[in-house]
C-alpha cells in the first residue's frame, strides 16, 4: 500500500459511513489532507509485523463485574431538558423517512 | 492575586489559620482571571458565582486540615464534565450542553475541598497541539502571547503558568497535558492508564486517555495525584492497585537511581536549543548521583503513524454519539432523520475532528482494517516491547516533552502531519499505558524547554522523585512570566 492515495469517490464513500457530508470543494480539501496523511502513515510498511500480535488495550483488567443491584436511575426531566426538542416527556426528532416519500 | 509566589501548602497554612478566607481566596483569584484573561485567553468559561458559592459553603464547614485542597480555586479542562456547568469540549457540537452529574475527578476534587473556577480553553475535542483547534477562541503561551501555549489542554496550562490558578485538570491522549506543560513552563503529569478514572470524561481515544494535571510545582502535583487516582466502579480500565501516598520521599535523593536517554529522542527534528537543554539536564542528573546512559528505542519513530491511525479510528467510533438527538447542537432544516444526523455533524464539527472522523473510519472500514487499524496496533506491540526491554535495566527515561519550544500563532502547515509530529516524543507512553511527566528544564530562545521524564507502570513515585530533585536543584519554578493586567 505504498503511497496509498485515495480517490474521490473513496473519499466520499468514507464521509458516508461517518455520516459527514462535503461539497465538491471540501471534499478535494479532504481529500488532499487525507493523501498527505497516508504519506505519514506509509511509513509503517517499513516494519515486518508477521506474527506480532496487535495490541488494543493495555488495562490489566479483565470481566469486571458488578453487583446485580437495581438502582434509581430516575432522570428524565433533567436529561429531556438537555435534548433539542421534547414533547409530552420524549425527544422529538424530524420524520424517519422523507416527509414527500412518507405521503405517498 | 496571582499564584507566582506561593504554594499549595504555605496557601493550605493560611486557609487553616483565617488569615484568609476560601471565599477571599476565590474573589482574589476570579479578580485575576478577568484582569488576566485579555492576556492570556485560558477559559472558555469562569463559573464565579459557582465558585464563591463552593467557597462560601467550605468557609462555612471549616476548613479541612487534613485536605491540601480544602478551600483551593482549581480550572477543569473544558472536555470534562462539571454539572451544571458548560462543558464544550471545544467544539460547537457541546455549545449549550450543561451534564446532568460530575466527572469522578470533579467529584473527587469538590469532596477535597476545592473550588472549581472554571472550565479551561481546549482544541475541539482534545485534537490539537495548539489549542487553535478551539471553536471558542486561541489560548496564548504565558511567556510570549504570539506563541501557541501547546494543546490540546492549552487553557489548562496558560492558567497555571499566568498564575490565574494553582492547579488545573487537563487530558492526555497523545501528549496533551505534558507538551502544553513544557511549553509553558511548569509541571504536567500523566499518571499511568488506569491509576485515575476516565468517567465524565469526554472520549477521545479510550485505549489511549486519560486525565492528567497541571500545576506550578512537582509537590502540589504529587498531591493533586493524591487526590485523583484510584479505582472506580464506572471506569472498568481503573486499576484496584494500591495508591501509595505520592508525596512520600520527596527529599531530593536520587543517589544510584538509573536514568535512560534513547538516542532517538534528540535525534533528527528536535531542534538544538532542547537538545542542549536536555543534555544539561541529563548532566545535572549525575551531578546529583543518579546515573544516565544512551539507550534506543527503535521503534520510536513509528510511534506518530500508529498513533493518528489508532487514535482517529477509536475517536471515530466515540464520536459517534454526536447526533443531534439527545443533547448539545442539532442542525435546522432538514428533511429527515438520516440528514438531521449528517447535517448535525458536517455543522457542529470543526475540520480536525473531520479529518480524524474520516481518517479512523476509512482505517477500520472493511478492506482496510489489516493495512491500517491492525498493523498499527501491530507496531503498538513494538513500542511497548522497546519500553519493557529498557525497563528491565533502567528506572526511567528522559527527552524532551517536544521536539522545539512553543511555535507562532500563525503557524499553519498546509500539510496536517507536519502539527503531528510534535506529539512524536510523547505519544510512546501513551501507547505503553506509562506514567510520564514534563517539567521545566530550563529556556531556549526565551520559552521553556520541558524535561520528559517516562516510569514503569504504576511507579509514579519514582517520576516524582527525580522531578523533585531535579526543581529544587534548578529552582526554574521560581521564573515566571511577566504578563500585563495582574495585580
Amino acid at each position: 500500500m505504498a503511497e496509498t492515495e485515495l480517490t474521490r469517490e473513496e473519499v466520499r464513500h468514507v464521509a458516508g459511513l461517518a455520516m459527514l457530508e462535503f461539497n465538491d470543494q471540501e471534499l478535494d480539501y479532504f481529500k488532499e489532507q487525507l493523501d498527505d496523511i497516508m504519506n505519514l502513515i506509509d511509513i509503517l510498511n517499513e516494519v515486518d509485523t508477521t506474527d506480532v500480535p496487535a495490541t488494543f488495550t493495555v488495562t490489566e483488567n479483565r470481566n469486571v463485574l458488578r453487583a446485580d443491584e437495581g438502582i434509581n436511575a430516575e432522570q428524565k426531566a433533567e436529561l429531556l431538558a438537555r435534548a433539542p426538542e421534547s414533547e409530552n416527556g420524549l425527544i422529538k426528532v424530524p420524520a424517519i423517512i422523507n416527509e414527500s416519500a412518507g405521503a405517498k | 492575586m496571582n499564584y507566582f509566589e506561593t504554594d499549595l501548602t504555605k496557601l493550605h497554612n493560611q486557609l487553616v489559620n483565617k488569615e484568609i478566607t476560601s471565599v477571599e481566596l476565590t474573589e482574589q483569584t476570579i479578580a485575576n482571571i478577568k484582569a488576566t484573561e485579555p492576556t492570556v485567553d485560558a477559559f472558555i468559561t469562569i463559573a464565579e458565582a459557582e465558585a464563591l458559592a463552593q467557597a462560601k459553603a467550605i468557609d462555612e464547614q471549616g476548613i479541612d486540615p487534613n485536605s491540601l485542597f480544602s478551600g483551593i480555586p482549581v480550572a477543569i479542562k473544558d472536555n470534562i464534565l462539571t454539572k451544571d456547568i458548560l462543558t464544550t469540549a471545544g467544539s460547537k457540537m457541546l455549545h449549550n450542553f450543561k451534564p446532568i452529574f460530575d466527572a469522578t475527578v470533579v467529584e473527587k476534587l469538590n469532596n477535597a475541598g476545592a473550588i472549581m473556577v472554571g472550565k479551561a480553553n481546549m482544541d475541539e475535542f482534545a485534537m490539537g497541539s495548539t489549542s487553535k483547534n478551539s471553536y471558542y477562541k486561541m489560548s496564548k503561551n504565558a511567556w510570549d502571547q504570539t506563541k501557541v501555549p501547546g494543546g490540546s489542554s492549552g487553557g489548562s496550562a496558560a492558567a497555571v503558568a499566568s498564575g490565574e490558578v494553582i492547579a488545573s485538570l487537563g487530558t492526555d491522549t497523545g501528549g496533551s497535558v505534558r507538551q502544553p506543560a513544557g511549553f509553558n513552563g511548569i509541571v504536567g503529569f500523566k499518571p499511568t492508564y488506569g491509576r485515575v478514572s476516565r468517567w465524565g470524561v469526554i472520549a477521545f481515544a479510550s485505549s489511549l486517555d486519560q486525565v492528567g494535571h497541571l500545576t506550578r510545582t512537582v509537590y502540589d502535583n504529587a498531591a493533586m495525584l493524591n487526590v485523583l487516582a484510584g479505582a472506580d466502579h464506572r471506569d472498568q480500565t481503573t486499576s484496584t492497585r494500591e495508591v501509595p501516598d505520592f508525596t512520600a520521599n520527596l527529599n531530593g535523593d536520587i543517589k544510584g537511581m538509573k536514568i535512560a536517554l534513547p538516542k532517538e529522542y534528540l535525534g533528527e527534528g528536535v531542534s538544538a536549543g532542547v537538545r542542549e537543554t536536555i543534555l544539561a539536564a541529563a548532566k545535572q542528573f549525575e551531578a546529583l548521583g543518579a546515573t544516565v546512559e544512551e539507550v534506543s528505542l527503535p521503534h520510536s519513530k513509528y510511534g506518530v503513524a500508529a498513533y493518528y491511525i489508532i487514535g482517529s479510528a477509536e475517536a471515530s467510533s466515540n464520536l459517534q454519539r454526536f447526533d443531534g438527538i439527545r443533547y448539545g447542537f442539532r442542525a435546522e432544516d432538514v428533511k429527515n432523520l438520516n440528514d438531521l444526523y449528517i447535517k448535525t455533524r458536517s455543522q457542529g464539527f470543526g475540520d480536525e475532528v473531520k479529518r480524524r472522523i474520516m481518517l479512523g473510519t476509512f482505517s477500520l472500514s472493511a478492506g482496510a482494517y489489516d493495512a491500517f487499524f491492525k498493523k498499527a496496533a501491530q507496531i503498538r506491540t513494538l513500542l511497548i516491547q522497546d519500553f519493557d526491554n529498557v525497563f528491565k535495566d533502567y528506572d526511567l527515561i528522559i527527552g524532551p516533552s517536544a521536539p522545539s519550544v512553543a511555535f507562532g500563532m500563525d503557524y499553519t502547515p498546509e500539510d496536517p502531519a507536519e502539527l503531528y509530529m510534535y506529539d512524536v516524543l510523547t505519544i510512546p507512553s501513551n501507547f505503553a499505558g506509562l506514567p510520564a511527566i514534563s517539567v521545566n528544564a530550563g529556556f531556549s530562545e526565551g520559552l521553556p524547554v520541558g524535561l520528559h521524564i517516562i516510569g514503569k507502570a504504576f511507579d509514579e513515585n519514582t517520576i516524582y522523585r527525580a522531578a523533585y530533585a531535579f526543581e529544587q536543584t534548578t529552582q526554574l519554578f521560581k521564573q515566571v512570566p511577566n504578563l500585563g493586567g495582574q495585580d
